[in-house]
């Protein structure tokens, strides 16, 4: 798994230092080869979260491909913040088709690729799909199941905020329960996203008992980067799940994107772990383990939870799931408890 | 060389001789023996260097076909009715990207209600998407229109669609001259793409693009399908050259010269069309026509010049606009523009209805007596219509259409015609 | 143009059948169209395939409304489908079964018929004999051969050997080999009592 054998950690942050670290151990962006893949001068929103991770991850790909890497992109934030024509934040060969179709497009990239490798007009190139949470788990999910059980060498990132952003913040399947978006309102007798709907897929994916499935989340980026090189040193379909937290779409202020991420994390709601071929291979534990509250209160999604009246049993739902977690994926050790 | 051979199975060979490098298939009658044909091909050996991917569904067809045109790779797929419509995103995106995929669609009609058998609603549905779209005749045609489509997409960027009669040619057994891995070899170059997604000279492609170059952007797409028109005839002129047949082009005349009755169709049914023409001619009348190979992009001028001499035109077509009549009338009317002709659409064989030289005498006929309306639908069955209509205005809960009017024909099993 | 239809159900190689005579037609070096009648896949469902025989192009795509050749490979569909529909007056009908036009109760519709234009063939039987299976469809072809001289023998084992790979093809040469003899003496046994009415 990927500890860190030095337990050292700045405050108010669990990213070691480089400067702490060996050479080779180092994150990727610390190095002045870096590929810049995703370069700057994109429109992201300040404190985007998927910006930060599609850097992290893409760069660590380029990294562990030697530069050969091709990417195709779903529609969404990350797409249209990275292209606005005629100018591109992409120093990587790039491709966005459609909002749907994007495990498939890169389907189709590697099976090109491996007839022009054969033929010798190529070498060995690699290939990334990456998508937001909509074009994952929602409208791109049959192309995402086809290239799981077709087991094509393909590593596909999703970038999940929890929701469609890009359109205006509206649900989607991987809108957490209560969470205020344009189409749940805080409204009526049930306020935010209903409870008992959504999927999870990377368990989706992991019952595709594909080689590679791993969770991640932008608070911890060297486990990030360690996730994509493990991931880009296997071949066969690999599926990375990044929680990326949206400071516009959770209403919270844009330096709390790491705290978010981490806190989530921490309180349990977003279980960080692997698998190889379809089991639990390890997980990253919580640290410090914190109420939900601690990350609920920081979002106005969550607001309608924290009036006059607290929702005191809806918060009670959500620590009960984080708790589910926490069991389901052993998050805690058991010195800690 | 001669064989006596399936339609589908003439065309995976023709593909499997145009060195394809991506395959992907989805099963849809009446298309599948395609695939199948080429998926045997590729997994025996006989087509090296191609990959063949069983997708999951049309969608996913088109995107992997993106995916891999994108990359430099020579990619196929095939597809029809349901499963055009199904990839119909992709089919816009594909042509969008300028990405030079060849698609076979075994044309079928589209449902509700649901219908395997043979009409052009499909692919019509798709005129606008981008796509070039050739109409085969015959399987010879189908064979030679394959290899004709690879070496025109890739010469002008653009997907093209080679539309085959589902079952009525797919399904058809009948000869066809396979030429050999040298001809085709020196028809068709290796595919040179004029962008691709390679680490060593990385592009961004698939970019929004706002207001300030959409038009031009879009205008381009309009410009490569007038370079196609331009194209399409020189190398039909250099298929002829090498393969000794004539095969595609934009338009098929047949005793149009002095006719003053021009019939226009796409696909299949100009053979049935002829063998009326030639019956006609014998007994006096002057009838000719007008086969359309290229409906896209639409040859404009050569149907207005095959057609401004004609007293009347009848368009007679496997398709329904519906609220208006005609699909390949409008264009064909848009041709005519200016020009003082009698026009008139026959819609005909709607979902496999069999187009019968008997009906297209009677039709012929009435056209030349000037007793054509403008728009006829070929052997409707106006009493199982009318029944539906009445049915409808006496009651309001009048149930499911569709099967209403089927118990009104009483099907009969294994019907003949 | 000379044009058959056949008749049979889903799993008998109906379409096999018009396929293999395009293909012992086109052996011969004439133009021969066969297809089927486009239906969806169902086994034991009717079936009907057609098949055009000429010396030029065939150009022509409506079904065989007017056969001059009917081949029947399943009896039990003479009262089912209306299988002599459009059948030219004193056209071949071919039938795999062992028992007579009378007994199957056609007497009546061939009573004005030639003797030698109505041939029954056990297809079935004698395909279960050499091919292990009831396929009926390569018996009945032969037999079409035998009667109607549209196409030779040679031809279909030719058209065989293409569709079926060698122990299934010898198989069925076998078969279609004893079909052949089958008809060959049925018809000179019409002739001959023909000759004994006359």
């Amino acid at each position: 798994m990927s500890f860190q054998p030095v337990h050292f950690y700045q405050t108010g942050t669990f990213t070691v230092g480089n400067r702490l670290l060996e050479p080779s151990e180092r994150s990727v962006q610390a190095n002045i080869q870096r590929t810049n893949s995703l370069n700057s001068g994109h429109r992201a929103c300040q404190g985007c979260g998927e910006a930060l991770g599609a850097r992290y991850a893409i760069d660590a790909a380029m990294n562990a491909a030697r530069g050969r890497l091709i990417a195709a992109n779903a529609t969404g934030c990350l797409e249209v913040f990275s292209t606005p024509y005629p100018e591109t934040s992409w120093q990587i060969p790039w491709i966005h088709s459609l909002f749907g179709n994007t495990a498939a497009v890169a389907t189709g990239i590697a099976a090109a690729i491996k007839v022009k490798k054969h033929k010798g007009e190529m070498g060995d190139v690699r290939v990334v799909a990456q998508g937001g949470d909509g074009g994952t788990t929602d409208i791109g999910f049959g192309c995402l199941s086809g290239m799981f059980e077709r087991n094509d060498d393909v590593l596909y990132i999703c970038y999940d905020n929890g929701g469609y952003m890009n359109t205006g913040v509206q649900r989607s399947s991987a809108t957490p329960p209560a969470a205020r978006t344009a189409t749940t309102m805080p409204v009526g007798p049930e306020p935010g996203n209903q409870f008992g709907q959504g999927k999870f897929v990377p368990a989706i994916a992991m019952a595709h008992e594909i080689p590679y499935v791993a969770t991640a989340t932008v608070a911890d980026l060297r486990d990030l980067e360690y996730k994509v090189t493990k991931a880009m040193g296997i071949r066969g379909a690999r599926y990375i799940h990044i929680l990326v937290p949206c400071p516009l779409g959770w209403g919270a202020a844009s330096e709390d994107t790491i705290l978010l991420a981490r806190l989530a994390k921490e309180t349990g709601i977003f279980p960080v772990f692997e698998a190889e071929n379809g089991e639990v291979t390890g997980t990253l534990k919580i640290r410090r383990k914190q109420p939900v509250e601690a990350y609920l209160q920081r979002q106005k999604r969550y607001a309608h939870l924290f009036g006059k009246k607290p929702a005191v049993e809806t918060i009670a739902r959500l620590q009960a799931a984080a708790d589910k977690n926490i069991r389901k994926y052993g998050l805690l050790d058991q010195e800690a408890n | 060389m001669l064989k006596q051979t399936e339609g589908s199975h003439a065309v995976a060979e023709a593909v499997g001789l145009c060195r394809p490098e991506v395959i992907c298939a989805y099963p849809i009658s009446p298309q599948t023996h395609i695939v199948e044909g080429l998926g045997e091909m590729v997994k025996s050996g006989e087509v090296t260097d191609c990959e063949f991917i069983n997708v999951e569904s049309e969608f996913a067809a088109m995107s992997v076909a993106i995916g891999s045109s994108a990359t430099g790779a020579r990619t196929y797929t095939a597809t029809a009715s349901q499963g055009i419509l199904f990839m119909c995103e992709a089919v816009y995106n594909a042509s969008g990207l300028g990405l030079p995929i060849v698609m076979t669609v075994a044309n079928r009609a589209i449902g509700a209600p649901i219908n395997i058998w043979n009409d052009h609603t499909d692919a019509l549905s798709q005129r606008d998407s981008g796509w070039i779209q050739l109409f085969a005749e015959t399987n010879q045609e189908a064979l030679d229109l394959h290899i004709l489509a690879f070496k025109l997409a890739e010469e002008v960027s653009l997907p093209v669609m080679v539309c085959m009669d589902g079952f009525i040619l797919t399904h058809a057994y009948e000869r066809v001259d396979v030429p050999t891995q040298e001809q085709v070899d020196a028809f068709l170059p290796p595919y040179e793409p004029r962008q691709a997604l390679d680490p060593t000279d990385p592009v961004s492609i698939g970019a929004m693009v706002g207001p300030e170059a959409f038009s031009e952007v879009r205008y381009l797409a309009h410009a490569k399908q007038m370079q196609a028109l331009e194209l399409i005839p020189k190398l039909a002129a250099q298929f002829k050259t090498i393969f000794g047949r004539d095969s595609g082009g934009l338009t098929h005349s047949y005793l149009t010269d002095d006719a003053e009755t021009i019939v226009v169709a796409m696909g299949s049914i100009l053979g049935t069309i002829k063998d009326v023409v030639d019956e006609m001619r014998q007994a006096g009348e002057k009838i000719g026509v007008l086969g359309i190979s290229s409906y896209r992009p639409f040859p404009l001028d050569n149907v207005r010049a095959a057609l401004q001499n004609a007293k009347r035109v009848v368009v007679l077509e496997k398709s329904l606009a519906v609220g208006i009549g005609g699909v390949v009338s409008t264009d064909v009317r848009m041709a005519m523009s200016g020009l003082q002709l009698e026009g008139h659409t026959v819609v005909a064989g709607l979902g496999g209805r069999a187009i019968t030289m008997k009906s297209l005498h009677a039709l012929f006929a009435k056209a030349i007596r000037g007793e054509l309306e403008r728009l006829t639908f070929l052997d409707l069955d106006w009493d199982v219509v009318n029944k539906q209509l009445e049915r409808e205005r006496t009651t309001r809960r009048s149930g499911p259409a569709a099967e209403s009017m089927l118990r009104d024909v009483g099907v009969v099993a294994a019907r003949i015609g | 143009m000379f044009q058959v239809r056949i008749h049979g159900r889903g799993g008998q190689g109906v379409v096999t059948a018009a396929e293999m005579l395009s293909i012992a037609a086109f052996e011969e070096g004439r133009h021969a169209q066969a297809f089927p009648s486009f239906g969806s896949e169902r086994t034991g469902a009717p079936v009907v395939a057609f098949c055009r025989i000429a010396d030029q192009e065939i150009r022509l795509r409506e079904p065989i409304m007017e056969p001059d050749a009917l081949i029947i490979q399943d009896p039990t569909l003479l009262f089912q489908v209306d299988v002599f529909s459009g059948l030219k007056k004193g056209g071949y009908i071919l039938i795999n079964t062992s028992r007579s036009f009378t007994d199957l109760g056609l007497a009546d519709f061939v009573r004005d018929w030639p003797e030698e234009r109505l041939l029954t063939v056990p297809a079935t039987d004698l395909s279960r004999k050499h091919v292990g299976r009831p396929m009926p469809n390569v018996p009945l072809l032969a037999g079409f051969a035998a009667a109607s001289g549209i196409i030779r023998l040679e031809s279909v084992i030719k058209a065989i050997n293409t569709k079926f790979s060698e122990k299934i093809a010898r198989n069925n040469i076998a078969a279609a080999t004893e079909a052949y003899q089958f008809v060959t003496d049925e018809i000179a046994g019409a002739s001959h009592q023909e000759a004994a009415h006359a």
